[in-house]
């Protein structure tokens, strides 16, 4: 008992010749059939090539065209040959010319006889695959397909909307249950036999003619009406990427394949010489008689397929630039804004680094220069402070700047004094945190020394910048994480609303803060916002703080750090 | 995009193209070995002066890569470039001594050659100073990769243009013939580029690396382009618009990604900045061959004059191709 080879070969016919004759010197029968569209040159050349070999028989051709009929038909006249020829045969194994046998035939014939009865053919109902390219899954089955895929694109999809409009639908003949499943299978003898010599095989191929892709339905579809075991898997590794192609293997993925553990696999680059060369051997020490297990191969195609769908988050580069709203994520990782805190608080940025770590940076969008942290002049990946580069393309500077430093919290500081041109940007990034204290930009103005005339001006620009801002932080497009605090809420209690700030930048830390920063001194602050309206200007963003009454003096009297129990 | 501008893209194609035409009677054909392509063959198209350092190493790099045919353009060399050139058995020679830059910077020339020596093959067209590195480039031959952009249907394949540079001055250490120039730049810039879309033609502008950060920091919009897209399955009615950058018709200039996936690209590593930089730059500034008025190389000779250098503490030592892929600069996209 033995099983035999159905080779579909259409080009590489040297590789193809070398693998014909592996099979056939291992006792295997083989039955190739050659696409119409060889040449007779190379058809000859190639079928002299094996004449040494008597186990070796060439089918009636056809000429194939993917997605057509004209691949089973000629499956068929193969399989029929086979079976005719070569009576010791129990199992028909369908491979194509860019298969390669990796385990030793001894392995495979051994498996087989352990399975007699088990025809080995993925075989799933329509509903349960994903994998259907061009969103037709049922419809390969109602609908007519006479229209090229390949060639005829516009055609095939023009005439797919028309019946999908009329409402065309065939009828499946009776007693069918379409399935799909891989081309690439295993049958036995006597499953084989009963598909091929079916009274019904005329109607039934009547109607697989006019479906689209029959190779992976006709006798997947069929094998269900007389297989007594299937196993619905392919024994041939073989992978689709997302666009319905094989996966090609080469050289390089040699330890792969040999770890892999299936009998056969495709599709080999022609010019894999190293795989060719090691796999085309009979030798039982390259593998371990065990279960065939892509597992390895599969997680390495499904990222494969991952990188080129989704690819990124947060990475834009020469061959992925999302359009807006499709960048699955706009920067690769979590990121926090503070606006109003350095103003408020001594020192800020030192205690920020001490209660969270990571990078903490000045006003990164001043208009002079990018203040990096540490004051350094070139940031991660060669990001120069210059701040005429930064504002060419602020996006492309924060994006870098947090794609840069993966695997690190970047915390910076933002106010109405810096370039706003990444407002926007900021409020629709889910992975900003984005914490305010509003109006805190009047306490450097409070503590300068300049004349009350130019105060006043510049209260009264920084006032309009920021109110705009919180409008965008406020709109409906915001996925930011934002809190906003009257700078007047945040004196009263400014312990509460840093811890949770701190917690959800380090949630594992779970720290409770020890220490709070020092704010600066606000004696006075009431009278310098009274002498604002005095003078005919409006400070409403910082809350209300009554003349006289300065909660700052409170927290000033203190001498010692204040504790939080 | 409308059918008014579509129709004039279509004309400007048609002017390159006959452009193209005019200009080739100013090449002389010097060694034509282009009877010996094969149907199937990958070609490299170059334009070249005074390069005769650089060739054993490019020829090299080339072959090993898998080139089978390469069409060059001398540009009045006068240094034993054209010699060289000539003996090498995979090489078709055209000369000329007309203005590089009124052949706009040699893209017309080359225009017309791969018009007629390109139709049906793959062809990658680099500068004598740059090296073309492809996901899976140290395993797989560039067969491969254009057998798998052809199964994928397809036709252009973009490779970003990464300026390598030395530790330290530019000049302070010779090239040599045959060497490797990553020996000595083996530096780069990993994350400070800038990209817009070119609505236009539908290419990628990207801006940045070293030559941003420190001859363009005050005026970045003069930056010189980085995006390439140099490996084409060649139509005899495609053409190049400017350098390398992009081509008509623009379907051809969609080498990234609009829906958050990543497409397949590679880098050439440009290995400008050796020794050789220096005294070109001032040579370059008397030619007045090179783009915007030498604008670039104006700026490189004010900022590298006192042996400043290109290297800053964030500078990435170039390892491999899986470095780049990591650090985002090209992808492997669906290729595995």
């Amino acid at each position: 008992m033995s099983v035999g080879f159905v080779m579909l070969v259409h080009n590489a016919l040297d590789r193809a010749t070398a693998v014909a004759r592996h099979w056939a010197t291992s006792g295997c029968p083989v039955v190739i059939h050659v696409d119409r569209r060889v040449n007779r040159k190379d058809y000859t050349a190639f079928a002299e090539g094996l004449a040494d070999l008597g186990n070796v028989k060439f089918s009636k051709r056809h000429r194939v065209e993917w997605g057509t009929w004209s691949i089973v038909a000629a499956t068929q006249s193969a399989a029929e040959l086979v079976l005719a020829s070569f009576p010791q045969v129990r199992h028909v194994y369908l491979a194509s010319g860019s298969c390669l046998p990796l385990r030793p035939v001894g392995e495979l014939r051994q498996y087989l006889d352990s399975r007699p009865r088990t025809d080995f053919i993925e075989s799933v109902t329509t509903e349960d695959v994903p994998w259907t390219v061009g969103g037709l899954d049922r419809e390969r089955f109602t609908l007519r397909f006479p229209f090229s895929w390949k060639r005829h694109r516009y055609l095939f999809d023009r005439y797919v909307r028309l019946q999908r409009k009329l409402g065309f639908k065939r009828r499946i003949p009776a007693g069918l249950v379409p399935h799909l499943g891989s081309q690439w299978w295993c049958l036995t003898r006597e499953t084989l036999t009963a598909i091929l010599n079916d009274p019904d095989r005329e109607m039934f191929e009547r109607y697989f003619t006019k479906v689209w892709i029959p190779d992976e339905s006709y006798f997947q579809t069929l094998v269900r009406q007389y297989s007594q075991n299937i196993e619905s898997r392919s024994l041939t590794l073989s992978k689709f990427d997302f666009q319905g192609k094989p996966h090609i293997f080469y050289d390089d993925h040699l330890q792969l394949l040999r770890r892999s553990d299936c009998f056969v696999a495709r599709k080999i680059w022609p010019q894999a010489d190293r795989l060719y060369s090691s796999f085309l051997s009979n030798d039982p020490a390259v593998t371990k008689n065990a279960e065939p297990n892509p597992g390895k191969i599969d997680r390495l195609f499904a990222k494969a397929v991952d990188r080129r769908t989704r690819g990124r988050s947060g990475l834009y580069m020469q061959s992925r630039y999302p359009n807006e709203g499709w960048e699955n994520g706009k920067t690769c990782a979590p990121y926090s804004v503070f606006e109003g805190f350095e103003e408020l608080f001594e020192n800020f940025e030192t205690w920020l680094f001490k209660a969270v770590g990571g990078r903490v940076h000045g006003h990164l969008f001043h208009p002079a220069r990018a203040q990096f942290a540490g004051g350094e002049t070139v940031y991660n990946g060669g990001l120069p402070d210059s701040a005429a580069l930064r504002d060419y393309d602020p996006k492309a500077f924060l994006t870098n700047l947090i794609w840069n430093t993966r695997g690190e919290r970047q915390c910076f500081q933002f106010g109405p004094g810096d370039e706003q041109d990444i407002s926007w940007y900021l409020a629709t990034d889910p992975n900003a945190q984005i914490s305010v204290i509003t109006g805190a930009w009047a306490v450097p103005l409070f503590h300068s020394s300049n004349n009350f005339a130019y105060i006043r001006r510049e209260a009264a620009a920084l006032q309009k910048i920021e109110a705009k801002h919180l409008d965008i932080l406020r709109s409906p497009h915001t996925r930011a994480r934002v809190r906003i605090w009257t700078m007047a809420e945040f004196v009263q209690n400014p312990m509460e609303p840093l811890q949770i700030i701190i917690d959800e930048i380090a949630p594992r830390g779970q720290r409770r803060l020890t220490e709070a920063p020092v704010m600066a001194a606000l004696n006075g602050f009431g009278q310098f916002l009274q002498n604002l309206k005095n003078q005919g200007m409006h400070p409403h963003l910082m809350g209300d703080f009554p003349v006289g009454d300065d909660p700052a003096s409170s927290t000033r009297e203190r001498h010692k750090p204040y504790l939080v129990k | 995009m409308g059918a008014i501008s579509s129709y004039r893209l279509r004309l400007q194609r048609k002017r390159w193209r006959l452009r193209a035409l005019r200009k080739r009677r100013e090449l002389k054909p010097v060694a034509d070995r282009t009877v010996s392509i094969r149907a199937d063959d990958v070609l490299l198209f170059s334009t070249l002066r005074n390069e005769r350092v650089r060739l054993p190493y490019f020829f090299k790099y080339y072959r090993d890569l898998g080139i089978n045919h390469f069409i060059m353009v001398d540009n009045g060399s006068d240094d034993g470039t054209r010699e060289y050139l000539e003996s090498q058995p995979d090489v078709s020679l055209w000369t000329t001594n007309k203005s590089y830059r009124r052949a706009r910077f040699g893209v017309d020339w080359l225009n017309w050659l791969q018009r007629r020596y390109a139709h049906g093959h793959w062809c990658l067209t680099v500068d004598i100073d740059e090296f073309f590195i492809y996901p899976f480039c140290d395993t797989r031959p560039i067969r491969a990769l254009t057998d798998w952009l052809d199964a994928s249907s397809i036709k252009s394949f973009g490779a970003m243009l990464v300026d390598m540079y030395p530790r330290g001055a530019v000049d302070a250490e010779e090239y040599r013939a045959g060497a490797n120039p990553f020996e000595i730049a083996e530096w780069f810039d990993s994350g400070n580029y800038t990209i817009h879309k070119n609505s236009k033609f539908g290419n990628l502008w990207i801006q940045g690396g070293p030559r941003a950060r420190t001859f363009f920091y005050d005026q970045p919009e003069r930056a010189p382009a980085l995006n390439k897209i140099p490996l084409v399955k060649w139509h005899r009615t495609y053409t190049y618009v400017s350098a390398t950058h992009m081509l008509l018709p623009r379907g051809l200039n969609l080498v990234y990604d609009e829906w958050g996936g990543e497409k397949a690209s590679g880098c050439l590593l440009h290995a400008k900045f050796l020794n050789s930089f220096v005294e070109k730059s001032e040579e370059e500034l008397v030619r007045k061959q090179h783009y915007a008025n030498s604008h670039e190389y104006r700026a490189y000779n004010d900022g590298l004059k006192d042996n400043a250098s290109l290297w800053c503490k964030w500078s990435e030592k170039y390892i491999n191709w899986r470095q780049l892929e990591i650090l985002g600069l090209m992808s492997k996209g669906n290729w595995a």
